[in-house]
């Protein structure tokens, strides 16, 4: 082999990691376009639909629209505010940016290759970028958490009271829901005995069971807390443009808005992977992928392609939800993360640990298909014990707003006043 | 496995040794990140002290600990260094973060030094990094033996040992039957101790009870003077509209 | 000042090549510069967060030495390493690290709101 040559290994690590990139890249831009047709559909109007190839009649449904979106907004001025904090304002955009592309190193976005047997290359080949890192999971949950700081510092960067207090609502709600979105993940850790994203998505396939099925109670914390963690509605609380105007990146144009909006999206992105791979089984589909690591080229392409598509099932249902609920307040944001989601996930956790933990011994007393139902059946009563309590002992809605008391005094210094103000009159005249 | 992630890794950082024409087969990458992360880490560091903007320094310090972070993961502590992204960068920064920004009034967001205390500052802290440079350049035995050759992954003992067993070398070798004993007690210790931290943090940083009389008392004194007094005065101290006051009394007691 | 140690350890990993691999005493020396740079911050700043950060980066000299010392990938032939004794130690100073901020940040607002300044060198309330 050539000295100026790199080795296989780091080819391959570079091959995914451009096919990474750009797949992501290219996804964000056309999520943008899903976005907009999924938000005139249920507006019931059209959707973006004219850009196809410039400078001809062909429209091909308006696909073109991100290539334009792209290039009007790149092409834009370039403009800094004056007031604002230089080092910082740029920076935001870049920690968020690089914070949310960094993820993707720990997440397979597929199962494995069949073996190639190029030299210097170990079989099978993983669709993971970094296939030995030992804590994927922390990994992921560790820079999702980073992503703070870009809007933390862009919303103190613009020096703008609606950036500001965009940025000081996210960090909150962002730092307030690690903590379920953390204890749902430990659960599924937990059942699969490992930190590897692929070695999660392998005990499902190898199981046959879901961890949507045998956690729910954990799906859903996860799941809700996601929605948060991407700031989507009924989340959005960090740009809520109706009060914030736009948030933490009120201050920004051009490509640095272009970098906070794709880092949106790739949030998203992220919040599918993981709740695909945690708790909808991944690559796995009964009966036609197959569950081993000796695979043929059809298994591994179908196993991408249905990986894909549930992933593309979770970001249309993330699209819909903002067209289907409300924005919370943020107190009852708070209390949803502390009083409701908080207990909720400690309950998960405790059931997945004693089901892991009788599990052995049921299976030696009842056979392993009585216990596997049973260890199925038993999270799904804890989920609506848990659900019944929390729907009792949360208030659906609360009222903060200062309640106006109707006590006597009040009154009688309305009298008093309005006494005063004709004496004082009385007297002038 | 660690092996791997970090020749992945490696890719990132490869375009820039391709335009200095070095053969990229002789090149440790190990080594080179390992350049990239130091100075990176090093030059935050120096930034937080030189820096007077404590937003700025706060953000230095969140470089310089995420790149601490990175060294971690090249010395093959991959859960140390996941943890300290984790735990130190996004959560204990956020914290302090969110300390500057509550108290970054405009006078307090750049408090100088005066230059004296800069000079002597800069003499002690050069003649420490001298010291300790001395003390670091002296245990130069310690040398790689390669990479390919260490392929540990650390979460699994690492996990094993704070359950109290330990599996790693110091243990697994020790066939006199003098067993190392894991590290369960400080595990339980810490944990106990966080849970204290958390009690008593949220006691110190709690919202304070108002000292000062409640509004509506002083509205209805207020008002009572009115009724006392001949002459048509409002005092100065009552509040514009006790509607307002007693409604804030009345949802704050709620 | 400090410009000027840095500039002395940059040379110092430069007198390696990129095709040398790394010791353990390259870890010191970043373990040093960080423990140097939160030791004079601790001293020279006068805004109580600012203590704090140099709080913070001295831990972190710390635990980059600790997690050298115990690192499978620095060890010498035949040399004894801490092992993953390096490793808990660094994990609990990490977490340690994590209480002392959140009870210093506590007593800093605290601070603030009885003194509406969180300049330290007016904590001078128990001087006689």
């Amino acid at each position: 082999m050539s000295d100026f040559l790199p080795s296989p290994l780091t080819l391959a690590a570079l091959v995914k990691i451009g096919l990474l990139v750009g797949g992501l890249m290219t996804a964000a831009a056309y999520l943008v376009l899903l976005e907009r047709w999924i938000a005139a559909w249920v507006q019931d109007r059209r959707g973006p639909n004219r850009v196809g190839i410039p400078f001809t009649k062909i429209s091909l449904f308006g696909l073109g629209q991100p290539l334009a979106d792209g290039l009007k907004i790149i092409l834009k001025e370039d403009f800094t505010p004056k007031h604002v904090d230089k080092i910082l304002y740029n920076a935001a955009p870049l920690v968020i940016l690089a914070a949310s592309l960094a993820i993707f190193a720990a997440i397979p976005f597929g199962s494995v290759l069949p073996p190639l047997n190029i030299p210097g290359l170990p079989d099978p080949v993983p669709f993971l970028v970094a296939p030995g890192l030992d804590v994927g999971v922390l990994w992921v949950f560790a820079l999702s958490s980073i992503a703070v700081y870009g809007v933390l510092l862009g919303g103190w960067a613009s020096n703008n009271k609606y950036g500001f207090l965009g940025g000081l609502r996210s960090s909150a709600q962002l730092v307030a829901y690690e903590i379920p979105l953390g204890l749902g993940l430990l659960g599924v850790v937990l059942a699969a005995g490992s930190l590897k994203l692929d070695a999660i998505m392998n005990a499902q396939a190898e199981s046959g069971v879901w961890y949507c099925m045998a956690q729910p109670l954990g799906f859903l914390v996860f799941f809700v807390a996601s929605f948060a963690e991407a700031a989507r509605l009924p989340f959005d609380l960090p740009e809520a443009e109706q009060e914030l105007v736009g948030g933490y990146h009120t201050e920004y144009s051009g490509i640095r808005l272009l970098l906070f909006l794709v880092s949106e999206f790739l949030h998203m992105i992220t919040a599918a992977f993981l709740i695909v791979i945690m708790f909808l089984g991944g690559w796995h589909f009964w009966g036609i992928t197959g569950s081993s690591q000796q695979i043929t080229w059809l298994e591994a392409l179908l196993r991408f392609g249905i990986l894909s598509a549930k992933i593309l099932a979770v970001i249309v249902f993330f699209m819909l939800v903002r067209w289907s609920w409300p924005r919370f307040r943020f107190d009852q944001l708070m209390n949803l993360a502390w009083k409701v989601m908080l207990p909720l996930g400690l309950a998960n956790l405790v059931t997945v640990a004693a089901v892991e933990e009788f599990r052995p011994q049921f299976t030696e007393a009842l056979g392993a298909t009585t216990a596997g139902w049973l260890a199925i059946a038993v999270p799904w009563v804890v989920f609506f014990v848990g659900w019944i309590l929390a729907g009792i002992l949360t208030p659906s809605g609360t009222d903060n707003r200062p309640i106006r008391a109707h006590d006597p005094l009040d009154i009688e210094r309305g009298i008093r006043e309005h006494d005063l103000a004709e004496t004082e009159l009385a007297g002038t005249r | 496995m660690g092996n791997e992630s970090m020749i992945s890794l490696s890719g990132m950082v490869m375009a820039p040794v391709l335009a200095a024409g070095l053969p990229l087969a002789a090149i440790n990458w190990h080594s080179v990140l390992f350049l990239l992360f130091a100075s990176l880490a090093s030059i935050f560091a120096v930034g937080v002290v030189l820096a007077d903007n404590v937003v700025r320094m706060a953000l230095y310090l969140v470089f310089s600990l995420a790149a601490t972070a990175g060294l971690f993961f090249l010395a093959g502590a991959e859960f140390i260094g996941a943890m300290q992204l984790m735990i130190y960068v996004g959560g204990t920064l956020v914290l302090l973060v969110f300390g500057v920004m509550l108290t970054a009034q405009a006078p307090f967001v750049s408090i100088k030094p005066s230059a004296a205390d800069r000079a002597l500052a800069g003499l002690a802290g050069s003649s420490l990094l001298v010291v300790l440079l001395a003390a670091a350049l002296s245990v130069d035995s310690w040398q790689r033996p390669g990479l390919s050759e260490v392929t540990a992954p650390t979460a699994t003992p690492l996990g094993m040992a704070l359950l109290g067993m330990r599996v790693d070398g110091p243990a697994a070798g020790a066939a006199t039957g003098a067993v190392a004993n894991g590290y369960l007690l400080p595990f339980e210790i810490v944990s106990i101790h966080l849970l204290v931290v958390l009690v008593g943090a949220a006691y110190l940083a709690r919202a304070k009870r108002r000292r000062t009389p409640r509004p509506i008392d002083a509205a209805a004194s207020a008002v009572s003077v009115v009724e006392g007094s001949t002459r048509v005065e409002l005092p100065a101290a009552l509040p514009p509209r006790s509607g307002s006051a007693s409604a804030l009394v009345s949802g704050g007691s709620k | 000042m400090n410009i000027v140690s840095l500039s002395a350890g940059c040379c110092l990993f430069a007198t390696g090549p990129l095709t040398e691999p790394v010791g353990v005493v390259h870890y010191l020396i970043v373990g040093a510069i960080l423990f140097t740079a939160g030791v004079v911050c601790m001293a020279l700043k006068r805004n109580a967060l600012g203590v704090l950060m140099g709080i913070e980066l001295v831990l972190n000299g710390a635990n980059l030495n600790f997690v050298a010392f115990s690192s499978p990938y620095l060890r010498g032939a035949g040399s004894a390493t801490l092992g993953l004794d390096g490793q808990v130690i660094a994990l609990f100073v990490i977490l340690l690290a994590a209480a002392e901020a959140a009870v210093a940040l506590a007593i800093t607002l605290n601070f603030y709101n009885n003194h509406s300044t969180v300049d330290i060198d007016r904590a001078d309330d128990l001087k006689g």
